[in-house]
């Protein structure tokens, strides 16, 4: 790695020193004594963004993997649903089909006893499991436009390979054609994972507390605006760096092309 | 290694390999394959020659059915397989069945670019034909051995040159153990330098009596390493016979100039 030498470079070890500054200014003349006090539900409302986006993001793709596989070769009666869906989530912003899970879909089941009654109320008379539905729908939305897109570009002479040696269908999509097509939309994917996290946010809306919401918890509290919003600012970054190079190091275990240098 | 000695290398009473019969192929409205006839038994080399458009890659692939012939017999080992009226196969699973018997190597090579070459190598026997992986490595690194690339197996297609990957996909093809092999313009989509160390695995395998049906534009190398071979013109066979008669005194008028003009 030549990594070390270059940020010795004049202008690097400036915006180094800049940002050091910075850093130090914000801890030594803003106020963080609320700190301790809400570092607990701070934890906790991290931990919350964090399983919320897995899980979404782990579901949303299922999903987008059969309507991109139906929009690219699906029959009529199975692409034009999906095309529709895709449309509809990608067409409406987010905030509005949570709340029309939460309030209409959330308001509607109490109406039924054998809903109230069945072993799924505890669940369907909180707050996150709209919130999951709704992010979840909402990346597979996304994504099943992006796997549209992604099935489609798989190079045919690779399939082709797959079925002159006699590779059953299963086998092909499990083998060939699905690495292919994952691997020819991951940065997609990537960036659309760190637009997945901005907009776990909107969930605090339906009263999931989340690390946005306790920042509000916060301010509401305590009066104290911009340090919490700084934190919170900063926590998104680390988190979006995370998934950044945890897509790149997918991308770099199976290179497509030689990289440069 | 010439025809003659393959020729007497091989074993006496050679058992069909291959049968085609009266294959017709039709692109629309457009007729590429005209009632093409054709058998090669085991241990033979049958090179198929003929201009762009004569239909010869179209035989080749009709032979594993990558092309639904329009009408015609296709024997693979003995096993007739079995086509609808419409000539569509009448049983996915033979054809895949069969199709694990035809070691299939493209103009384009096709490697799985995802996968490294040693993974491309083990795929189809490990994840098709069920052998145990451990086995299907150490085969695999005997067939990257043969063909000079043991020390790529670890490597992923995008980082060889066409002749490597030509090279491992042949390998591919080889490790599947097939009973014929298919080469579909092998050397088309290579640099002329890297034609050469490609031309050299392909001929070792005729030496040690493959099977095999080679698709070429190579005519030195199709009178060199085949033992029969088949000009197409226009979707029929114009002419056929070993390659000294072939190339060496033509009969027909078109193959003569077919000739002359690649040279």
């Amino acid at each position: 790695m030549t990594g070390w030498r270059a940020f010795l470079q004049p202008h690097r070890i400036f915006l180094m020193a800049l940002f050091a500054g910075l850093i130090l200014w914000c801890a030594l003349s803003l106020r963080w004594d609320w700190l301790p006090e809400y570092a607990p539900l701070a934890l906790e409302g991290l931990w919350r963004t964090i399983w919320i986006l897995v899980v979404t993001v782990v579901l949303g793709f299922a999903l987008a993997v059969p309507l991109g596989l139906a929009q690219a070769i699906g029959p009529w009666y199975l692409s034009a649903p999906a095309k529709a869906f895709c449309t509809v989530i990608r067409g409406t912003p987010l905030l509005l089909q949570i709340w029309l899970l939460y309030y209409g879909l959330g308001s509607l089941f109490p109406q039924f006893p054998w809903i109230r009654g069945s072993e799924l109320w505890p669940y369907l008379r909180q707050a996150w499991p709209y919130a999951v539905l709704a992010l979840t729908l909402s990346y597979a939305g996304y994504e099943g436009e992006v796997m549209r897109g992604a099935f489609a570009s798989v190079n045919k002479g690779q399939l082709e390979a797959a079925r002159a040696f006699g590779m059953p269908r299963r086998t092909i999509f499990r083998r060939i054609w699905l690495p292919q097509a994952i691997r020819n939309v991951l940065p997609t994917l990537g960036g659309e994972t760190i637009l997945q996290l901005k907009a776990t946010p909107l969930v605090a809306t339906i009263t999931v507390i989340e690390i946005y919401s306790v920042s509000s918890r916060v301010r509401s509290d305590t009066f104290i605006v911009y340090e919490p919003l700084l934190l919170l600012a900063l926590v998104y970054m680390i988190i979006a760096g995370i998934i950044a190079l945890a897509f790149k190091k997918i991308e770099d275990r199976v290179p497509d092309r030689p990289r440069r240098g | 290694m010439t025809a003659q000695t393959r020729q007497t290398d091989a074993p006496a009473p050679a058992e069909t390999a291959i049968l085609v019969e009266d294959l017709h192929k039709s692109f629309g409205t457009l007729e590429v394959l005209k009632g093409v006839s054709l058998s090669a038994r085991k241990g033979d080399v049958v090179a198929i020659i003929g201009g762009s458009g004569s239909g010869k890659s179209t035989l080749l692939r009709c032979i594993n059915f990558l092309e639904t012939p329009t009408s015609g017999r296709i024997v693979v080992a003995g096993e007739e397989i079995a086509m609808r009226a419409d000539g569509s196969p009448a049983n996915r699973r033979q054809i895949e069945r069969i199709r694990t018997r035809l070691g299939m190597v493209f103009q384009a090579f096709n490697l799985w670019t995802h996968r490294t070459l040693l993974e491309n190598v083990i795929e189809v026997p490990v994840y098709v034909l069920k052998t145990p992986r451990a086995e299907a490595i150490s085969r695999a690194r005997v067939l990257l051995d043969r063909v000079g690339l043991a020390d790529k197996a670890d490597t992923f297609p995008a980082f060889l040159s066409g002749g490597q990957q030509q090279r491992a996909a042949i390998a591919r093809a080889l490790a599947v153990d097939p009973s014929v092999m298919l080469f579909d313009e092998p050397t088309s989509a290579l640099d002329p330098e890297l034609v050469g160390e490609v031309l050299t695995v392909i001929r070792d395998l005729a030496a040690e009596g493959r099977t095999m049906l080679l698709v070429t534009h190579e005519m030195k190398f199709a009178r060199e390493v085949a033992n029969h071979v088949v000009y197409l013109f226009e979707g029929q066979i114009e002419e056929q016979g070993p390659p000294d008669q072939l190339f060496g005194a033509p009969k027909s008028a078109r193959l003569k100039q077919f000739l002359q003009t690649v040279g």
